[in-house]
């Protein structure tokens, strides 16, 4: 087993509803190796932004509440932690960028003065340096006349043009880890394309390790090493890219991956659908999530929930079903 | 332009020159200073039964075409002929008779279904507006129409709340049907669900095509899923198209330097493919439609613009046969 820079264990997260106590997250376990870009797939309400938001106490308590497991980095539970201790964690070695671009920028303080923060609470910058810094941070990002552009207010900027300054603030305090919440979805193709090309880039040159969070299989196809399907507040299979896109074993991932047109698909099929929709789970799983829209159900299915087994070399999925023979495994 | 739709009898929709500018107002006294071009000049035709693809980014005026083929915008100007009827002059009875044979899918299934009618009001509705049906009958008509979309007629007296994203644009699609019409369009239906959820409803409109005989204009952002659905593509840039072919002529050989790089930016979701091919990245960021560059709109962005494209607008031209294209330097790749 490869050293983990973040290890999680066991995590359980719960949200309480008037229609009662909503189980989000039901125990996922995952590592991050040190410099690894790990795709985390699953439509929404699947529990992957939860997850992450938990690892970084960044959820709401109450109606939620991290109810079970740990999350080790650098030696520590960043569970456990109290809010002061993991402020200096948040955001310094630990960063986040998130889908809007629109909301998560505050409209009454100019660009720079937001990208200064961060350098000035987790660095200690003086606020001479942290303007320099900040107006290198925004030329790294790929925005012209960066240093004039840093007493514009968020308004004065484009959709893609935001998420670069989200992402300059992320990368702000040269964080190990980087987790990206959906961050092109608010985007066109052609501005995801650029987010995406400067994410490369910019992963290659500081080398810090990425979890990218996303429901586009296509996304994480061209930037994942290793990629965490979740479904159900579960993680349902666990492979590298290559291998979940040529040999998904997770009845589920073989129908995502039905269910996708391509834009290089020569001849018209009919495209696979997964009928039904996904659950909200008002008590934990004690049967397997995605059996009631399942292909391949059988009895066990519905009495035990099936942990993650190997099916390959490093590929593990959540099922009781062999889904090339149709047999129990 | 027109000598292109003049020879194209079993087109049951044309669309010429077709411009939607809204106005921008300003001051005290609200003087227009200018107007936001969100359609500027498109034409193309749409042929009994077929699926049109029409595809851009936001703000390029996908949707504003989509709405004013329907007369829910008027037109600035041009003019939009379906079965040979100008509807751009049509009032009044004339065009609420007309309004019978084209429906709208709307994209957003939360906010295009009305929270405080059950099913059977909303499916029933167009029905009773257009007094085709009456009492009884109406619920005869919401029952088959359920059960046509595969959703259980004895949900008709639901409300909307009750029901996920998939469902509800299920209940759209049946409130489209509800007038037998010949043509809708389908604005965004998909980009609102879940992928699982989508495949779905892509299936139900392909065979809702079969069955009724219907002709789409599906008009979406998201270029795989519109490619799989659609016969024709039209790819729109800032208001005006820029190229127009059949779906496997576009993907094998798009011609307009957009295309190419909308093409080349789409996630392929198989990391073997997708390592393989070449990107274009475009630079910068759509210009205002209510500011569009001079010339060539997509000159500021394009790979291979010259001179001559900010002087003068490139003509959509059919560069061969039923291929059109709007560039100066279509043939360097063809």
């Amino acid at each position: 087993m490869p050293d983990f820079i973040l290890d999680v264990q066991g995590l359980e997260t719960t949200f309480k509803t008037p229609e009662g106590v909503v189980h989000a997250v039901n125990g996922v376990s995952f590592g991050l190796a040190e410099g690894e870009t790990l795709g985390v797939v699953g439509e929404s309400g699947c529990g992957k932004s939860v997850t992450m938001l938990s690892v970084l106490g960044l959820i709401q308590s109450p109606p939620g509440k991290v109810t079970a497991g740990k999350a080790i980095f650098s030696g520590q539970d960043l569970i456990k932690m109290s809010r002061e201790e993991i402020r200096h964690v948040r955001g310094a070695q630990i960063s986040m960028i998130f889908q809007d671009p629109m909301t998560s920028l505050n409209p009454v303080l100019t660009i720079g003065r937001q990208l200064e923060e961060p350098l000035l609470l987790h660095i200690g910058m003086t606020k001479k340096q942290a303007r320099e810094r900040a107006a290198e941070l925004l030329s790294m990002v790929g925005i012209p006349n960066a240093k004039d552009r840093l007493n514009d207010y968020p308004h004065q900027y484009s959709g893609g043009m935001r998420q670069r300054v989200m992402i300059a603030m992320a990368l702000s305090c040269s964080p190990q880890i980087l987790i990206a919440d959906e961050p092109t979805t608010a985007l066109d193709v052609t501005i995801q394309a650029q987010i995406m090309d400067l994410v490369k880039r910019l992963r290659d040159e500081l080398g810090m390790a990425i979890i990218w969070i996303t429901h586009d299989l296509g996304v994480v196809a061209g930037l994942a090493q290793r990629v965490l399907v979740m479904y159900g507040g579960l993680i349902i299979e666990e492979a590298p890219v290559r291998e979940l896109y040529a040999n998904p074993e997770h009845p589920y991932t073989i129908g995502l991956l039905g269910s996708l047109p391509r834009v290089d698909e020569k001849e018209r099929t009919k495209l696979y659908s997964i009928e039904g929709q996904p659950p909200i789970l008002y008590q934990k799983p004690n049967a397997c999530p995605f059996a009631p829209r399942c292909k391949w159900v059988m009895e066990h299915c519905w009495n035990e929930n099936p942990p993650l087994m190997d099916v390959g070399p490093d590929h593990r999925a959540a099922c009781w079903a062999d889904t090339k023979t149709g047999r129990h495994r | 332009m027109s000598a292109m739709n003049a020879n194209n009898k079993e087109a049951l929709l044309r669309v010429d020159d077709l411009v939607m500018h809204f106005p921008i107002y300003r001051g005290v006294i609200q003087r227009q200073v200018g107007a936001v071009r969100a359609v500027d000049g498109v034409t193309f035709d749409v042929k009994r039964g077929e699926t049109l693809g029409l595809v851009g980014e936001s703000g390029c005026g996908k949707s504003t075409t989509g709405r004013t083929i329907l007369q829910l915008y008027r037109p600035t100007s041009g003019s939009v002929h379906f079965e040979d009827v100008d509807l751009v002059h049509l009032k009044g009875e004339d065009l609420r008779k007309m309004r019978r044979k084209m429906q709208m899918i709307f994209q957003d299934p939360y906010a295009s279904l009305n929270p405080r009618m059950t099913v059977a009001d909303i499916v029933g509705e167009p029905l009773m507006v257009h007094s085709v049906a009456t009492g009884k009958e109406i619920q005869d008509r919401v029952q088959h129409l359920l059960e046509v979309v595969n959703l259980n007629p004895s949900f008709a007296s639901r409300y909307p709340h009750e029901f996920s994203g998939g469902q509800r644009q299920r209940i759209g699609v049946a409130r489209a049907l509800a007038l037998q019409p010949s043509f809708i369009v389908c604005d965004e239906p998909i980009s609102a669900l879940d992928v699982s959820i989508q495949a779905q409803v892509v299936n139900l409109l392909e065979e809702l095509q079969q069955q009724f005989n219907l002709t789409y204009l599906f008009i979406a952002h998201d270029l795989s899923m519109a490619k799989h659905i659609s016969v024709r593509f039209a790819v729109m840039y800032l208001g005006v198209l820029v190229e127009l072919t059949t779906r496997n002529e576009l993907y094998s050989k798009p011609l307009h330097p957009y295309t190419q790089a909308l093409l080349s930016a789409v996630p392929i979701p198989d990391p073997v493919a997708d390592a393989k091919r070449q990107r274009t990245i475009l630079k910068g960021d759509v210009p205002s439609p209510a500011n569009p560059p001079s010339g060539c709109r997509f000159r500021t962005r394009c790979p291979i613009a010259a001179e001559v494209c900010s002087q003068s607008r490139p003509e959509f031209r059919e560069i061969k046969p039923g291929h059109f294209v709007a560039c100066f330097f279509a043939e360097k790749f063809l």
